[in-house]
């Protein structure tokens, strides 16, 4: 949440939030290509037990992952515009001392990057910036998911909690109970149609996060009426065991 | 070279006039820097300025150059990525008294201890004009602003001296009155492989003068004479530099630059 409300006013936020060392290293890169690719911060998110995790890892598993490189200018110096509308949202961005000169600001900005007060140029500016995210999301929403072909219920969770969640599905499989994972990667921009889809398919949705509920809002928001989402949150700075998150959606079901 | 020259070669002059209040001090010091680039005859292209939040940071976006206005503080920490990036361009940053030294203190400190290659321009009006006359890091003891009614309690920061203890190899001071002197000492600050650090004293009539009761711009712009003595004069003359603030080149001394040090390490691993 810190990740897209952490700032005034509206702004697209890309952010990635993976749960083993490996995936570190390999989003890593993620995080790279789209902010290349979009010409947009990219947050690579971590939880302390993430961050704190040491695990074997195998570069060789990401050596033929394509490398994303930002659109460069080709057209005349003087008539370069770093903010131009373009079709695709994303205008090509020179580098400082290649001859292309403009101005960066972190004001309201015209295409050639001088701050303006004019309203039509703001609402044009920041629809372009919510909008190339935004109408991107399929492109850019990745995720895992776990025994999800026929489960009824659902477990969401993502970092450090979707490891004991994972356990906890086949703890559940193993006692009948016909239950899957789905692991947003993509925290933002959030997985608005690929929740919608699923909620459709479950009676019930299990969010499990290391808060009072804040993800969980966002699932309700996405989901189908006919499907109860049910929350499990912790606070006390100890981690959600597999343990609890069985008894909770034995106790819930 | 005519004035005209000036504001052609290196304004965006489609972006002017500039926001600065009437008797504002900050046009005079932005045209002292685009002189002494001028005066250089360096290829354009290859200038980058640089500026944090405030009166002082709108500067760049009026020159035409290669221009980045960052957030409150951080001007130092965007230029330092980019002299990383490109050590051979010059990386001129232009801040304020507030936006240097409070939010932006640290970055202007390490800045300094690193020797890196920038050539700072500090933007001194004695208050934070933009966002309404707060006193600043360098508003003098017992002088008003609307956050110090009662007059500022806290000491007033001597910059120069801050950024020389702190490792900077050039450090400068002139005012919008001395603007001559000032373009000189910009140019020299841009020679030195290292961090140069030029203060310039600038005046705010709007708020440092309105509420400290200092008069018009014309009795502010004669304060900056009034008020200052050369280094030189006053090593002559002690006597003179009483209650005076110091002009001219202040520090000036030889280190290992900052990049160069670091494309050692990048040799280092060029050589394995």
């Amino acid at each position: 949440m810190q990740a897209k409300w952490g700032t005034h006013g509206d702004h697209p936020v890309i952010a990635l939030y993976p749960n083993s060392v490996q995936e570190i290293y390999e989003v890593t890169m993620d995080a790279f290509n789209l902010a290349e690719k979009y010409r947009t911060p990219v947050i690579l998110l971590l939880d302390e037990i993430i961050a704190h995790m040491r695990e074997k890892i195998d570069t060789d598993l990401s050596k033929d992952k394509e490398i994303i490189n930002r659109k460069k200018p080709t057209c005349k110096k003087e008539d370069y515009l770093a903010y131009k509308h373009t079709e695709d949202l994303v205008p090509a961005m020179a580098d400082f001392g290649s001859g292309y000169r403009y101005h960066v600001t972190g004001l309201v900005h015209d295409e050639f990057g001088f701050p303006s007060n004019n309203s039509k140029i703001a609402d044009k500016l920041i629809r372009r910036l919510v909008d190339k995210v935004e109408k991107n999301e399929e492109d850019i929403v990745k995720y895992e998911e776990y025994m999800m072909d026929d489960a009824e219920i659902g477990i969401v969770a993502f970092g450090a909690t979707s490891r004991s969640a994972k356990e906890s599905v086949d703890a559940l499989r193993s006692m009948g109970i016909k239950v899957g994972l789905f692991r947003p990667i993509t925290i933002w921009p959030f997985a608005e149609k690929k929740i919608n889809e699923i909620s459709k398919k479950m009676d019930k949705l299990f969010v499990v996060e290391m808060n009072l509920g804040q993800y969980v809002n966002e699932v309700k928001r996405a989901s189908h009426n006919g499907c109860n989402v049910e929350f499990l949150g912790k606070i006390d700075g100890n981690p959600i065991a597999p343990s609890e998150i069985n008894d909770f959606v034995r106790g819930n079901l | 070279m005519s004035v005209s020259n000036i504001v052609r070669d290196n304004f965006r002059d489609n972006k002017l006039p500039h926001i600065w209040c009437p008797g504002c001090g900050h046009g005079i010091l932005m045209h002292a820097i685009a002189r002494a680039i001028s005066n250089k005859n360096i290829d354009r292209d290859r200038v980058c300025i640089v500026s944090g939040i405030g009166c002082s940071s709108r500067a760049p976006g009026y020159m035409n150059f290669n221009t980045l206005h960052t957030t409150h503080g951080r001007a130092l920490a965007f230029a330092t990525g980019i002299k990383m990036a490109e050590p051979d361009m010059h990386v001129i940053v232009v801040t304020g008294d507030g936006d240097s030294a409070a939010i932006g203190g640290n970055h202007l400190i390490h800045a300094a201890r690193r020797n890196i290659d920038i050539t700072t321009i500090v933007f001194n009006n004695n208050i934070y004009g933009m966002t309404g006359g707060q006193y600043s890091p360098t508003t003098p003891t017992n002088d008003y602003g609307t956050t110090a009614p009662f007059g500022n309690i806290d000491k007033c920061f001597d910059l120069c001296k801050l950024v020389e203890s702190a490792g900077a190899t050039y450090v400068a001071r002139s005012t919008a009155y001395h603007a001559q002197g000032l373009t000189k000492l910009v140019e020299k600050g841009m020679d030195n492989k290292g961090f140069s650090f030029i203060e310039g004293l600038s005046i705010c009539p709007t708020y440092y003068g309105r509420k400290n009761k200092k008069g018009s711009a014309v009795d502010m712009m004669n304060g900056l004479k009034d008020n200052t003595i050369d280094v030189k004069a006053a090593r002559k003359k002690p006597e003179l530099a009483e209650g005076k603030i110091l002009i001219g080149e202040l520090y000036n001394s030889q280190e290992e630059e900052y990049t160069e040090r670091y494309n050692k390490i990048i040799e280092l691993f060029n050589k394995e």
